[in-house]
């Protein structure tokens, strides 16, 4: 009878929940695009979206993390804008943190 | 009837034709998201140890990657992993943070032009982050279809469960994964992305913009809302008219350049 406590329940509806949320605005946004706008402000607005949210998902964690982390995602950055390669950009900012903490 | 029979037979070539280059639009997305797909394992593997320290499952851990799918989302919702678990603040705070999947979703209209409901609605739910990116970035360059779009969510799907589930299993092992620097690794991939979606100059002032908004929301708000703030506040700096800049070049030319990479039509 373990399988249906309480405990379950709650933890497949936070899943669900979680899953029904991200799903609906994934294709709500697909669908309404439809309907929006395809020029102008609005266009101008789309474009610059992708690299507004990007920066302002990461923006708060480098700036936060001190002078190590700002070193390592500059690292990142230069590497990324430089190679095109994202494994090995990613693979050189953790290599400087890591290398920071362990001369710390 | 000859020409009956060479008409039906030009259907089905076409659309074994059509299956043949979903296939290896499939496999082209796939190994184009190889590279980053390292990095997702590297952050879902800090996931898993941390998803086994909160007392969650597997089984569990894997419902989520499947269902989920978001890995931004699913670290706040372990983060928020207490039992009684707030399963209305959680969902809450998935859908700030997961705000910006509707704006993903919007901006790969283009892509899914002309596809059936089906279509859309299957493949939608293997969008994230990562191979969007990739995808917008290869849209833009050479063009890319919804089938290297899905090929990118099969293969960041396979690699996020296995990387999560790794993370989970050695949990105990790995008693300090900052030593590692895999604390960083969400950091370091979003760095890369971020730059690969730089389109130039007329960047700066919406990028500037939303930095500084989202590092003020993220101080001063509580929540994921500094995504959303920064995001939508630095998008909204290119729609605001700018006198001093119209008289330096004319509107026409700046309209044709900013409409370019969503003018062109999906192949």
């Amino acid at each position: 009878m373990n399988s249906l406590s309480p405990t379950d329940l709650s933890v497949a509806l936070a899943i669900a929940g979680a899953a029904l949320a991200t799903y609906g605005l994934r294709l709500g946004g697909l669908l309404l695009a439809e309907y929006l706008p395809r020029n102008g402000g609005f266009r101008r607005f789309m474009e610059a979206l992708p690299g507004t949210i990007l920066l302002s998902l990461i923006a708060p964690g480098i700036f936060s993390a001190g002078l190590l982390g700002g070193a390592a995602a500059l690292t990142t950055a230069l590497c990324a804008w430089k190679t095109r390669n994202l494994l090995l950009a990613m693979v050189l900012g953790m290599g400087v943190v890591a290398a920071g903490r362990w001369l710390a | 009837m000859i020409a009956t029979v060479d008409f039906t037979d030009t259907i089905g070539k076409t659309k074994r034709q059509a299956r043949v280059k979903m296939i290896e639009e499939i496999r082209k997305g796939a190994l184009a998201n190889l590279p980053v797909g390292a990095s997702v394992a590297a952050y879902g593997s800090v996931l898993g140890m941390l998803a086994a320290q909160k007392g969650i499952t597997w089984l569990q851990l894997l419902a989520m990657n499947l269902s989920v799918f978001a890995g931004s989302a699913q670290f706040v919702m372990v983060e928020m992993w207490l039992p009684p678990l707030p399963i209305l603040e959680m969902t809450l705070a998935v859908l700030v943070i997961n705000m910006r999947y509707m704006l993903i979703g919007a901006s790969l209209e283009p892509l899914f032009k002309g596809k059936s409901l089906l279509h859309k609605a299957g493949i939608i739910h293997l969008v994230a982050d990562e191979n969007w990116a990739v995808t917008m970035a290869a849209y833009r360059s050479r063009g890319a279809t919804t089938g290297f779009l899905l090929g990118g969510g099969l293969c960041l799907c396979t690699i996020w469960s296995m990387g999560t589930l790794l993370g989970h299993r050695l949990g105990a092992l790995v008693t300090h994964p900052e030593r590692f620097a895999l604390d960083f690794a969400f950091v370091a991939v979003f760095t890369a992305l971020t730059v690969s979606m730089w389109r130039g100059t007329r960047d700066i002032a919406p990028w500037v913009t939303a930095a500084i908004l989202a590092v003020a929301a993220e101080h001063w708000l509580p929540g994921k809302w500094y995504i959303v703030i920064g995001g939508i506040g630095g998008a909204l700096v290119p729609v605001v008219p700018a006198p001093s800049f119209k008289k330096k070049r004319p509107a026409s030319a700046s309209e044709s350049k900013t409409g370019e990479p969503l003018a062109k039509e999906n192949p």
